[in-house]
């Protein structure tokens, strides 16, 4: 039988951490799933479980003039409420799952998964997104395209811990967040695509895209928006098919029991085309 | 094991478990409280709905270590509110309950969202319930039962 454990602080968290080999358990809407057992049976975990859901050191969101800071096991739904949350990610929360798996579920534990079909990744990547980490060592920041290196798997060594998730406090002129699944609710994405700019005096200052399910994590690429600051959306907009074309060979997607490679890459590309052309 | 302590339909409970049980086990196995369901076993049909904190989770999906502390609501502890009455009637006479299975999690859904929004629009109340299924497909009459319960119940939510 494996062990759970249920501190009460951070601190103790930590040092539990510290001694013992763990399996951290949030929100556990997709970690009861992954180990589902027989009807009645205990969770089916391999390894003993550190629960951190109500840890308060991980609650809340806070804001100051540069940064907004989500608490690692801030649920979903608390997020989605909160004043200073950015519009783009709520507009993909919304998107995700249903009203009693975000009042489980944290972001936190959407990047501790690092599934290749995560929702709030695309938003988190376009947004350049760090996380807070602490161990009994100390704490320390990371970007989040250095945080997941594969399907499934991230930089955390294994004393340490996702304590918060740190935005920039920045304002797009139009940003979206398409989501494509075959029901509203409840549905692990077939792909999914975020589209931001920053529009002054007629002149794109920030261009970023970002694309889900379509690789081993979210794809996105600075050097292919960067072409485009300083020119103007006119200018955007005749240059959409060399746009695409350059994502063509960065959309990698799978077939799998959701959908397949040939429509998640034209879906995808045609949402990057459509963002372009209807701005 | 370990001793998890929470409020149950108004009552405090404890009990030496294991902390990786699921909340819809020990409600079912533990309190014998069968108006939660099990219905998909990962989250997607909202049969196994209860309250937490006076919002809507599904019992199937949250580890009983993670409901140290917090209060809990099932279909039989509701059922003795007001408010229940409000929505039974409500729920009857828009014929929303056909075969019944989805229902205990129907009116969890529909507590959890009066209670945070009183006055929701159609759109509103189908995110709402959107975690929940009814298989009977009796969709429509669940939205008119809930506008019901909104007029029907001025001033309970």
């Amino acid at each position: 039988m494996v062990n759970g454990y249920l501190p009460t602080t951070l601190k103790e968290a930590l040092e539990l951490l510290n001694e013992h080999n763990l399996r951290i358990v949030a929100g556990g809407t997709d970690m009861l799933v992954q180990h589902h057992n027989l009807k009645t049976l205990p969770i089916d975990f391999k390894q003993d479980v550190l629960y951190i859901a109500n840890i308060p050191e991980l609650q809340g969101i806070t804001e100051d003039d540069e940064y907004i800071r989500i608490g690692a096991c801030e649920p979903l739904e608390s997020i989605l409420e909160h004043p200073a949350t950015p519009k783009l990610l709520k507009d993909t929360i919304i998107e995700m799952a249903s009203p009693a798996i975000r009042h489980s579920g944290t972001l936190g534990g959407n990047i501790g998964n690092a599934s290749p079909a995560g929702d709030s990744l695309v938003p988190l990547y376009l947004m350049n997104a760090a996380l807070e980490i602490q161990s009994i060592e100390g704490t320390r920041t990371v970007d989040i395209k250095e945080f997941i290196t594969g399907v499934r798997k991230i930089a955390l060594k294994p004393n340490e811990l996702i304590t918060k998730i740190i935005l920039d406090k920045v304002e797009f002129t139009k940003a979206i967040f398409k989501k494509v699944g075959p029901r509203r609710s409840d549905a692990i994405s077939k792909l999914s695509f975020a589209g931001a700019i920053t529009i002054q005096d007629n002149k794109i200052t920030d261009l970023r895209f970002a694309f889900g399910s379509v690789n081993i994590t979210v794809v996105r690429h600075p050097e292919i928006e960067c072409n485009y600051i300083t020119k103007t959306v006119e200018e955007l907009k005749q240059s959409v098919d060399d746009i695409v074309g350059a994502y063509q060979n960065f959309i990698r997607p799978i077939d799998d029991q959701r959908s397949n490679k040939a429509y998640r890459k034209q879906v995808s590309l045609n949402l990057l085309r459509d963002f372009i052309v209807t701005l | 094991m370990a001793k998890i302590k929470f409020q149950l339909n108004g009552k405090p409970v404890s009990l030496e478990t294991d902390l990786n049980r699921r909340l819809l086990d020990v409600l079912r196995e533990d309190f014998s409280l069968t108006g939660v369901k099990e219905g998909c076993g990962e989250g997607e049909c909202g049969a196994c709905a209860v309250l937490l904190d006076h919002e809507i989770v599904n019992s199937c999906s949250v580890p009983i270590a993670n409901v140290m502390n917090k209060d809990i609501v099932t279909i039989e502890g509701y059922s003795t509110t007001s408010r229940y009455q409000v929505l039974r009637e409500a729920f009857e006479e828009e014929g929303a309950v056909q075969c019944g299975f989805c229902t205990p999690g129907m009116m969890i859904a529909s507590e959890s969202l009066l209670h945070k929004n009183p006055n929701p629009t159609d759109e509103e109340i189908k995110i709402g319930l959107s975690g929940n299924l009814c298989r009977c497909t009796g969709y429509n009459m669940i939205i008119k039962a809930i506008k019901r319960a909104m007029k029907d119940g001025d001033g309970k939510w």
